[in-house]
């Protein structure tokens, strides 16, 4: 074993000076979400590092809907659950077929399609917004989960379309005129060849619109208001509506809020990092 | 030759499915839900809303509301300080975490958690931690030194710096990290090749890492630029476009314009930005479609 050398030291020196305020930076707005979940009310204003009595009273309350504020947390949570789910599934069917078509069947017209929903990709998310809030109201889906459901289905899917597009790009074009020559009919392409191969591209795709979807809130806040119907995060929304919100019961429901999100995003981390990145730096 | 001619023209023209392949009809069946999509989402609210704005009263109302100046002079701090000043400090960080050791692994793992999470509970998080009555820093401050610290969100230039703050907290990961993929697609053997010419670090990053990396760096700075135009989250649920409508950006004006039922003004706010987002879009798109 050898010893580090005194210019090793200088350079772990160095990083930590650098990786030591990158993690407090990091880690200091989560802490104190989580500080408060676990304190008593009176703790919870004390600013100290870690509570005299943790506890998960807090918790309790929310899962028992113990508070004003909290009455529909349950069809709440339901209700990002499904529309989440609904966003997901509904990209995938809608971004993969576009993807195939483009890419795989050349069907005409096919690039005009997708330069189409690059441009729908760029445009800022706050500014769609106002004219759908409209749009969906001319529909007669306002309040409704399709309005919000639809919205985040046009919003994930010019990515989706895109990184499918290129994704399948890659494979092989020999692979499909073997399954012509064997006599495959274009469904049984797409089932028992395109899709097997694709399936890293599909996971990181319903990854990415399943968390889209479930941590949105400016689309949520305009198109849902009845309080059956609204997502998670406009409930946490409508805590501040009350000057004496009790910010313990919120932060405890954002953490709550938070878990699922970071346990998907950790869980397939693999696949978001690979399908997800190599689009955005090809250029 | 006439005969012909005439035999031509009576013949009827074959119907569309007889003269697409299968494979074309798939192609159209398989791309159209899309298209609906597209059209009943995009095209028709686009051209709604354009509708909407079209009465030149809108742009004289939004020339004599102070509150839309200066929203637009805050979103153009927004975008040309905050997306410049995060970008640098993306694409030092990617240096650092391109570095080879173990606790830089993990410490990457922990660094993308703002980007893991959804916003509204973090940002509120950091609300809390500003409130001057009951905020763990007026706390700090009144502990260390017996006074009362300042109400934080109540100076525009204190509120609209914390809500660039909390934006660079939520996107930095993200944008640190594909710079570091770009980083790390570099070959190798040109640093070692460096390294043995005795290259300091600045020559490294000048002559080696800078000529691969500032085409992705560039267009990742554009496209930070149109999607923090969209951030509507930063600004409002931090400062609510308070104090005194102080800190709005465009982002947060047009929905306070739809929230006061002031739908044209809203559209009229957005189409204002469209001469600057339209060529950064157009831009974008070719660059990635390519």
């Amino acid at each position: 074993m050898k010893l580090p050398t005194l210019r090793d030291v200088a350079t772990e020196a160095r990083l930590l000076l650098i990786g030591i305020p990158v993690f407090l930076w990091t880690m200091i707005p989560i802490y104190h979400m989580f500080l408060f979940a676990i304190s008593p009310k009176e703790d919870a204003f004390s600013g100290k590092l870690w509570p005299d009595h943790p506890t998960l009273h807090n918790f309790e309350i929310v899962f028992k809907q113990q508070h004003y504020f909290l009455r529909d947390f349950y069809i709440q949570f339901w209700n990002s659950l499904v529309i989440a789910a609904a966003v997901g599934v509904l990209t995938l069917v809608i971004a993969t077929a576009a993807a195939f078509s483009i890419s795989r069947l050349k069907v005409p017209g096919g690039r005009i399609v997708m330069n189409l929903a690059l441009f729908t990709y760029f445009i800022p998310a706050a500014f769609l917004a106002v004219p759908m809030y409209r749009t969906m109201g001319n529909y007669g889906l306002l309040n409704n989960h399709w309005s919000l459901i639809l919205a985040m289905v046009t919003i994930a899917s010019p990515y989706a379309i895109w990184v499918l597009k290129q994704a399948s790009d890659k494979l092989p074009v020999e692979l499909d005129e073997a399954a012509v020559m064997d006599g495959a009919t274009t469904l049984q392409i797409f089932r028992l060849v395109y899709l097997p191969l694709m399936m890293p591209s599909l996971v990181a795709i319903g990854t990415y619109a399943v968390l889209l979807a479930w941590n949105e809130y400016l689309y949520a806040f305009l198109l849902l208001s009845n309080d059956r119907e609204i997502t998670l995060p406009v409930a946490l929304g409508n805590f501040l509506a009350a000057d004496d919100s009790p910010w313990e019961l919120l932060m405890t429901t954002g953490f709550i809020y938070a878990l699922p999100p970071a346990a998907i995003y950790y869980a397939f981390r693999r696949y978001m990092v690979g399908g997800l990145t190599a689009g955005a730096v090809k250029s | 030759m006439a005969i012909t001619l005439s035999g031509d023209q009576s013949i009827p023209a074959p119907p569309l499915s007889s003269r697409l392949t299968p494979a074309q009809v798939w192609g159209i069946a398989l791309i159209a839900p899309y298209l609906l999509v597209f059209l009943a989402f995009v095209v028709y609210p686009v051209c709604y809303g354009l509708w909407l704005a079209r009465a030149p009263a809108n742009y004289v109302a939004l020339y004599n509301d102070p509150i839309f100046a200066r929203a637009a002079v805050n979103t153009l701090i927004f975008l040309v300080i905050g997306i410049n000043i995060k970008m640098l400090i993306a694409l030092f960080l990617s240096g650092f975490f391109a570095q080879q050791r173990t606790w830089i692994k993990w410490l990457s793992v922990v660094f993308i958690l703002p980007w893991a999470v959804p916003s509204i509970p973090t940002i509120l998080s950091v609300r809390f931690m500003f409130n001057p009555e009951w905020g763990v820093i007026n706390h700090l401050i009144f502990s260390l030194t017996g006074d009362d610290g300042p109400n934080w969100l109540n100076d525009p230039t204190v509120a609209l710096t914390m809500a660039i703050g909390v934006h660079i907290w939520k996107s930095l990961p993200f944008w640190t990290l594909i710079l570091m993929t770009g980083r790390l697609a570099i070959a190798q053997d040109l640093f070692e090749a460096a390294e043995v010419d005795g290259a300091s670090w600045w020559q490294k990053f000048r002559y080696i890492t800078w000529p691969s990396l500032q085409t992705l760096y560039i267009t990742c700075t554009l496209l930070s630029m149109i999607w923090t135009l969209g951030d509507f989250n930063s600004v409002y649920l931090l400062t609510g476009g308070g104090p005194a409508d102080l800190t709005h950006v465009l982002a947060t004006l047009g929905i306070r314009y739809l929230r006061l039922d002031q739908l044209s003004l809203a559209m009229a706010s957005i189409v204002c930005a469209m001469p600057f987002v339209v060529p950064l879009m157009y831009f974008m798109m070719k660059r990635l479609s390519r």
